[in-house]
């Protein structure tokens, strides 16, 4: 049976409009067909009049009165209605937060000027244009987005590098940077290492076994898969270097990629060395651990971890290279001239050699004013001349005339020691190489040189002998060439050419909040650590009609 | 290539220093330029009389009834169908008037003076609440009240205007922003507005004197909505001061007239992009639901236009409930309209974003591009004629209108 109850509150006000939701929240109550919540003023009895859900008793009450009336099948259900309408009026909403997205990048930037970092998880296709959006608003992006172009890359990474900013990928899947985790990235203690790396799970697993050895991350810098390609010449790479030489928090850098392309590789290499920090740099597949300077060359993931691990807390002896000149190197022994280039080539370009690698040298003609390490046991050498092994009249000729060219920055030489070498392979060497380096100090001119020592305890020459006046001529003495690579490098190294971009500030880095277009769970990450997550609804211009779409791409371009 | 953003800021510019002053109120015959006596006036864009919704036909009806060119509904229904009369949008006239918008040759209508650039503007006189012609309404208590107010209210008012600030009239930009700065968002909640119009307006009505000085000022003090249609006409005033800026993608006019909803773009001249007016999503009186409601009417959107109404939600956090019923909701409603706006305005403010100016300047470039359209604060109208008004919502005009105009846009420019 349907009936009809009402409740009067005297003289309670209440907002029409809140009133009418709760008129809307009474008509879904179970067995209510209609209801009516209304201040009783005549306009409004006159609407109840129509309404059918008038009763005469109304007539009596004034505008103050707050009229709640129920139409219900049945009067349990009446009154439960009416019962509700009092716990809903009671009942203050609580506060909630505003949760406003935005619809544009342009406003998100405006209102957000204090955001240094833009994360971006879009489609590939629009990902260049919002990215460049970002960069001329002078804010970093993390772009996590794939299928962006190499064209677009080199544009975007140009234009960062123009404005002091990073661009970080495209198909950038991790960054630790001001202590926040960009895209997937490892909860890991903040410490000495800084990591730049083109692969995010390479990247990923260094932090993990730093972690591990209870070492922490300042920085962690993904730079996108193809950075170190010879197109995109390790753009961002340089900035990252370049960001973490000045970056008080980072005492040690390591370095994750695949091995670099060889033109790009000198260049990072060299960049590295002229920091003054330790620099361990992981080529996966890039063969033997080596020593290059103070760069440490490791050929596995772990082992870029335990290297950079272990050079925490050991500033010392660690200087910039300077870069000092060419190299000319003169090898009686052909193995110990091929080991020295193979560990060099890719790190020293060009080199010229006669071993078949690098740029091939001409026995006949002058030798080029680069780098440079010549076999003179080489056939092409001997001919019609005593081996250097028993003979060394010819590579001292050879030493004389590269130690007075100009450019040239290191002289490196090989003595072998043993029965059937020469009685006394130094007599003649050591006050050569003396009088040279003499010469070259007298000139204000910096000429390092290196010998490779190679002989037993009981050789006849007296090893120690022939050591001992080879180090009085100032040269340096090596007995392995892992050691000779390392001087050298640490000599020849860079410098790079003065970097064309703008330094990225590192202080500036942290700085809240990261404006976030994409993927909802990166938001999210960001969000549970803390950082505050400015949130852009993006979606393609016009919807993704491709008329307007190309009509508002002329429009801005004009 | 024409820089429609730089055109945009020379039209927006034009819009917030625009300073509509209420000089008077006249008939509109004498002044309304282009109406005749076999002219009525609409809201909204144009539209023929076998499309036109409930409300809209009632009011008509009524028109001819108040003009005496009638005496019954059936014979005024007859003359309208018959195409004897000429139907003309307010919005081609220099005019707006709210819902139904019926303007006749023998109604009063205030007159507000652009100070700054030297147009006019017009809108009729508002009827109060219940049955009422703007919502298509004709019964002879309807006649009746129009009647008194051109007669008695009408008069009163335009020759109070004559005396204050000695003829300068009332400041309408001024009074809208302190209005916002007592929670009127100036189109669904106009409270604060009309008292502050009443103030204006008392003294002088009641130095008037006469026997009817005291039902005149109850009439007004009574009718929240009594300060509506000056501010729509200054709202106007505003608008067109923005438009014909060549290259600028502003939009100048968005209006409704129960069929369709049309806007105009101030580079793009005369020309409306039209589509279906959407039922408005609100709350409803009691006994009164969606289905009772007639699409979206009225002129009042100039308000939005201008940079009130829905878009200074902020400021009215009384009348939130509309938008979800947090104050929050009313903060993000009016900031998301900072996303599709070129500006923000030096005169009308808001308190609760720190005295930022309200969003105000709506580009066709950004609402096509961001898939967001105008918010619109708005009263129901019933769908039959007389009815009156049944709720009040929030509406948003079809996004096609935008992308319409925008190839307009881009077959004029871009070419």
């Amino acid at each position: 049976m349907t009936v009809e109850r009402h409740r009067v509150l005297p003289g309670t006000y209440c907002d029409s409009v809140l009133l009418m939701r709760l008129q809307v929240a009474l008509e879904k109550e179970p067995g209510v067909t209609t209801a009516a919540a209304v201040m009783a003023t005549p306009a409004n009895r006159e609407i109840l009049e129509q309404s059918a859900l008038w009763s005469d008793e109304f007539a009596a009450h004034r505008p103050d009165d707050l009229l709640i009336v129920v139409r219900a099948e049945g009067e349990a259900a009446a009154a439960q209605a009416l019962e509700r309408a009092d716990t809903l009026l009671r009942q203050r909403s609580a506060a909630r937060g505003t949760g406003r997205r935005f619809h544009s990048l342009e406003r998100a930037l405006a209102e957000h000027p204090d955001a240094s970092w833009v994360a971006l998880s879009i489609p590939g296709a629009h990902a260049a244009a919002v990215a460049r959006q970002a960069l001329m608003a002078d804010r970093h992006v993390f772009l996590y987005s794939d299928n962006v172009s190499l064209d677009d890359e080199i544009s975007l990474k140009t234009l960062a590098g123009e404005r002091g900013r990073l661009l970080l990928g495209p198909d950038c899947g991790s960054a630790i940077l001001g202590g926040r985790g960009f895209g997937f990235a490892n909860r890991v203690e903040r410490g000495p290492v800084g990591l730049i790396g083109a692969s995010g799970t390479g990247l990923q697993t260094v932090c993990c076994r730093l972690d591990d050895l209870g070492v922490g991350v300042s920085q962690m810098i993904g730079t996108g898969g193809r950075d170190l390609s010879a197109a995109v010449g390790g753009r961002t790479t340089r900035q990252a270097l370049a960001l973490l030489a000045q970056d008080p928090e980072t005492e040690v850098i390591a370095l994750v990629s695949k091995p670099p392309a060889a033109p790009v590789a000198a260049g990072i290499l060299g960049a590295a060395a002229g920091i003054g920090k330790p620099v361990v740099a992981g080529f996966v597949g890039g063969g033997a651990s080596q020593r290059l300077g103070q760069i440490e060359l490791a050929g596995s993931l772990e082992e870029t971890a335990v290297r950079a691990a272990h050079w925490v807390g050991q500033k010392a002896g660690v200087h910039p290279s300077r870069g000092s000149g060419v190299l000319a190197g003169y090898f009686a022994g052909g193995t110990l001239a091929l080991e020295t280039a193979l560990a060099l080539a890719r790190w020293l370009d060009p080199l010229h050699t006669n071993l078949g690698i690098g740029r091939a040298i001409d026995p006949a003609a002058p030798e080029p004013s680069q780098h440079r390490l010549i076999d003179l046991g080489d056939d092409a050498f001997t001919l019609g001349r005593p081996h250097p092994m028993i003979d060394d009249t010819y590579r001292l000729a050879r030493l004389r005339q590269a130690a007075d060219d100009p450019a040239t920055g290191s002289l490196v030489v090989d003595v072998v020691l043993g029965d059937g070498a020469q009685a006394d392979p130094t007599g003649e060497l050591a006050p050569l190489l003396g009088q040279l380096g003499q010469r070259a100090t007298d000139r204000g001119r910096d000429l390092g040189i290196g010998v490779l020592l190679v002989g037993s305890r009981d050789d006849p020459q007296d090893r120690e002998a022939q050591r001992r006046r080879l180090a009085e001529t100032g040269a340096q003495v090596f007995t392995t060439v892992g050691e000779l690579v390392a001087w050298i490098a640490g000599r020849h190294l860079g410098p790079v050419p003065p970097s064309d971009h703008t330094p990225v500030d590192a202080s500036a880095l942290a700085a809240a909040p990261v404006i976030h277009l994409g993927l909802d769970s990166f938001a999210e990450s960001l969000t549970g650590q803390g950082t505050e997550v400015v949130a852009v609804d993006w979606r393609p211009p016009a919807g993704g009609n491709p008329r307007l779409a190309s009509i508002l791409e002329r429009m801005k371009r004009g | 290539m024409i820089d429609f953003n730089h055109a945009n800021q020379t039209a927006v510019a034009r819009l917030v220093a625009s300073r509509p002053r209420l000089t008077g109120v006249a008939t509109a015959r004498d002044v309304i330029p282009d109406l005749d006596e076999d002219t009525l006036l609409h809201a909204g864009p144009p539209i023929e009389w076998e499309r036109m919704s409930g409300p809209l036909r009632g009011a008509l009806i009524g028109a001819l009834l108040f003009e005496e060119r009638a005496t019954t509904p059936a014979a005024a229904e007859a003359l309208l169908a018959e195409g004897a009369i000429r139907f003309s949008p307010c919005h081609h006239h220099a005019a707006v008037g709210p819902m139904a918008g019926v303007i006749s040759p023998s109604m009063a209508v205030y007159v507000v003076d652009d100070v700054e650039h030297g147009h006019r503007t017009y809108s009729n006189l508002n009827e109060g609440y219940g049955k009422v012609l703007r919502y298509g309404a004709f019964a002879p208590d309807v006649l009746e009240r129009l009647r008194f107010l051109n007669q008695r209210v009408g008069p009163a008012i335009g020759r109070a205007l004559g005396v204050i600030e000695g003829g300068a009239g009332i400041d309408l930009r001024a009074l809208l922003a302190e209005a916002l700065h007592m929670g009127d968002e100036g189109h669904n909640r106009n409270k604060a507005g009309s008292l502050l119009f009443l103030r204006h307006l008392a003294p002088a009505i009641a130095d008037q004197g006469g026997a009817e000085v005291g039902k005149i000022l109850d009439f007004l003090g009574g009718n929240a909505l009594a300060v509506l249609n000056p501010v729509m006409a200054a709202c106007k005033a505003m608008a067109d001061a923005a438009h014909g800026v060549e290259g600028s993608t502003l939009v100048t006019t968005m209006a409704r007239n129960g069929t369709d909803f049309g806007i105009r773009v101030s580079g793009l001249g005369g020309s409306w992009f039209t589509g279906p007016a959407a039922i408005p999503d609100g709350l409803y009186f009691p006994g009164f639901s969606a289905s009772d409601a007639n699409r979206d009417i009225g002129d009042s959107t100039i308000t939005e236009t201008a940079g009130i109404g829905a878009f200074a939600m902020a400021a009215s956090p009384a009348i939130v409930t509309f938008i979800g019923g947090h104050p929050e909701d009313a903060l993000t409603a009016t900031l998301e309209m900072y996303e599709i706006t070129v500006a923000e305005h030096e005169h009308f403010t808001i308190p609760s974003l720190d005295f930022r100016g309200s969003p105000v300047g709506i580009d066709l470039q950004k609402v096509v591009e961001l898939g967001v359209t105008p918010r619109v604060n708005t009263g129901i109208a019933h769908r039959e004629a007389g009815v009156g008004q049944v709720g009040a919502g929030l509406v948003r005009p079809p996004i096609e209108l935008f992308e319409e105009a925008l190839v307009a846009w881009a077959d004029r420019y871009l070419s």
